[in-house]
């Protein structure tokens, strides 16, 4: 997982609240067998209407989501995810956010910031006068940046410092080899094996 | 789970017996003694530890099957369906680069996931089992702590063999005396979820106990602990005995000799203290149980085969009303309609809850020297090679062709409609499966969940029907239901 410190970048205001990872990444496109590619199933179904925000010329290569309230609704599905990722987000925004999808994104490296309806609604504002105004995003500090605003945000030290760390469970585990190892040597040895005998 | 607390329960013990690290304000990290794997959910797994660098920890506790989307006829030709050949070729290759034994179609050890660890012996009691798969808590029936887990845990699992998790709470289910004639471990579970409700079990892990539990064979625990999921339940457990020692005993991965006496020293301590405290309690009389089968949506709207469609209107919760209601179009069923009247197209019997040998021979003996009637198609699909070889070596596969069924190849087939095996829209199942969601078996297809007996005696009439309804005047009703 790649470490996250500060991002700056460019503000896609999605201004819907309610957005389930149905309508994020709907069904039909989780049949890859890879975690690459998904991007095309993004809000697949309103990629169709011009004037929908991801398709604006004038926010192209934005990386913060930031949308309204419960982002991330429904099934769990890790693919909604790996779609944002894919398209290029790295932050999203949002008053509040679905337990499951938030656990997924920390997991996974997308940092999920909740800011009151008021931030994100002068987010929304910045974005669609000046699509180029960048937001810093600062973990460090916990706070963001933005036209001359400053927001701090919350995010527990233990979610905080895996970011930071750039660890996923996989590498925080890997870290505990050795007594991982210890474990193992102390196992039974008729614990069964797969491989035959 | 206190640490001061010295009675414990079972699924306690086996937790504790494989905490690696437990520190304070984290999960614990739990070392998982079997992985298993198939096509659908391992894919992004495996291309997690190839764009990381990263081997499979311990090849050797990980073990693949292909089940979900495998065909069930005319497996020596390639796949027709190209989704499913590619998640099926995928998993070849990934198994061939991580060096992980599958078992691929055409070996005698293919089969459903959950049917070939216990019937090789690599499932034994006290073990932590996973699996990206809900149905994994099958495994439970032996006394392993067995639960299903997320494409990232599968990732998990395989790079370091463990998996953070915050401890489960305990439920005991205690069913007390005798089933009656005719009620199997399909009834008992459906009841028990009808009971608690698809969500009674959510954070729980369950423990079936009690004296009608005990009489259970492993398979018909198996069929209980496996739709423990149903219930919203994380795992299901039934303590080892000597059944469970009686049924691992010679199979290839069981110890032996020194190795036996040691493990079974082990198993012998896992069964719950006397006076260990379960998180809650449930108390199910057997002997108050009948056939029992599903008429709604979702596995917790189910009913006695001698009851009726319930009517919506008499259900005071707005939101099971609402639910009901919904359900019941979907079905196409009118509230009063007696459920032995509902009519059928389809009989499945098979899958991870009902495609064993037993599930099979119970069938078999029920439609012996009678006939699928016409108009209904009958599948037969064996959990795996083994179940399907050693039924043919029992000439169950003669019964179940001379009355007029399909004898195929093993897989998990209409239990999920991901292979050619579906329901067309608007028809309708008797199905010995887990999963009565809409669209499951096939895009607008309605299934009823059922035991392997009453599975057959439905093939008989067409309708839903128990054995013992099963006269040669009920045989004659079935035209005008
Ligand atoms: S038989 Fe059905 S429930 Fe069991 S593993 Fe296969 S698809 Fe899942």
């Amino acid at each position: 997982m790649e470490k996250f410190t500060t991002h700056t970048g460019r503000v896609l205001p999605l201004r819907r609240s309610n957005v389930d990872t149905d309508q994020i990444i709907p069904a039909v496109y989780l049949k890859r067998i890879s975690r690459d590619g998904f991007e095309d199933g993004l809000f697949a179904a309103w990629r169709n209407d011009p004037d929908f925000a991801l398709n604006r010329p004038e926010h192209q290569g934005a990386t913060v989501l930031v949308a309204g309230p419960e982002f991330g609704i429904g099934s769990s599905r890790e693919h909604a995810v790996w779609a944002l990722q894919n398209y290029g987000f790295r932050v999203v925004v949002s008053p509040r956010f679905a337990d499951i999808f938030r656990g997924n994104s920390l997991k996974g490296g997308l940092l999920t910031i909740e800011l009151p309806v008021g931030v994100v609604e002068r987010l929304w504002a910045v974005a669609e006068a000046d699509p180029t105004t960048d937001v810093i995003v600062d973990l460090q500090a916990r706070e963001i940046r933005f036209a001359g605003e400053t927001v701090p945000f919350e995010l527990d030290d233990y979610a905080r410092w895996r970011l930071l760390e750039g660890l996923d469970d996989v590498g925080l585990t890997l870290r505990h080899t050795d007594i991982i190892a210890e474990f193992e040597a102390a196992r039974p040895a008729w614990m069964p094996k797969t491989v035959t005998r | 789970m206190a640490a001061e607390q010295t009675q414990r329960t079972l699924a306690e013990k086996v937790w504790n017996a494989h905490v690696v690290r437990r520190v304070d304000g984290e999960p614990d990290l739990l070392f998982i003694d079997l992985h298993l794997v198939h096509e659908v959910t391992s894919p992004q797994a495996f291309d997690g530890l190839r764009s990381a660098g990263r081997p499979v920890h311990r090849p050797d506790l990980t073990l693949a099957t292909e089940d979900h989307n495998v065909p069930t006829l005319d497996i020596d030709l390639p796949i027709a369906d190209p989704v499913s050949r590619i998640q099926v070729e995928a998993l070849r290759k990934n198994c061939a680069e991580f060096d992980v034994p599958l078992f691929p179609l055409g070996s005698t050890e293919q089969g459903i996931v959950h049917v070939v660890g216990p019937q090789l012996g690599v499932t034994q009691p006290g073990m932590t089992i996973v699996c990206g798969d809900s149905h994994t808590s099958t495994h439970g029936a032996f006394g392993a702590l067995a639960f299903g887990i997320g494409t990232s845990e599968v990732e998990h699992v395989l790079a370091t063999q463990t998996l953070p998790l915050k401890p489960f709470k305990t439920m005991a289910i205690t069913v007390e005396g005798e089933l009656p004639a005719d009620v199997t471990a399909k009834d008992l579970i459906l009841a028990v979820i009808a009971e608690i409700g698809t969500g009674g079990g959510q954070g729980y892990v369950l423990e079936y106990r009690g004296s009608a539990i005990e009489k259970l064979s492993i398979e018909a625990r198996m069929t209980i602990c496996n739709m423990s999921i149903e219930a919203g339940a994380r795992a299901g457990m039934i303590a080892p005995d000597a059944t469970t020692y009686e049924y691992l005993r010679g199979r290839p991965h069981a110890p032996i000799g020194a190795d036996w006496d040691a493990a079974l020293a082990w198993w012998s301590s896992l069964p719950t203290d006397p006076g260990a405290a379960f998180d809650r309690e449930v108390v199910v009389d057997a002997s108050s149980l009948q056939p029992f089968v599903t008429w709604g949506t979702n596995p917790g709207q189910g009913l006695p085969l001698s009851a009726s469609v319930p009517d919506p209107a008499q259900i005071a919760d707005p939101a099971e009303r609402s639910a009901a209601e919904r359900a019941l179009e979907y079905m196409d069923l009118v509230p009063g309609t007696p459920l032995s009247q509902i009519r059928v197209d389809t009989v499945f019997l098979g899958s991870c809850t009902n495609g064993r040998i037993e599930d099979l021979r119970s069938a078999a003996a029920v439609l012996q020297g009678r006939k699928v009637v016409d108009g209904v198609r009958m599948l037969v699909v064996p959990g795996s090679v083994r179940v399907r070889l050693e039924a043919e070596a029992e000439g169950l596969d003669q019964i179940f062709t001379a009355a007029g069924a399909e004898w195929r190849h093993a897989g998990c087939s209409m239990c999920l409609g991901m292979n050619p095996d579906q329901l067309a829209p608007g028809e309708r199942s008797a199905s010995t499966s887990n999963r009565n969601f809409e669209g499951r078996q096939g895009k607008g297809g309605r299934t009823h969940l059922v035991s392997p007996q009453v599975a057959a005696a439905t093939a008989v009439t067409g309708r839903l029907t128990s054995p013992s309804d099963l006269t040669d005047a009920a045989i004659g009703a079935s035209s005008n239901a």
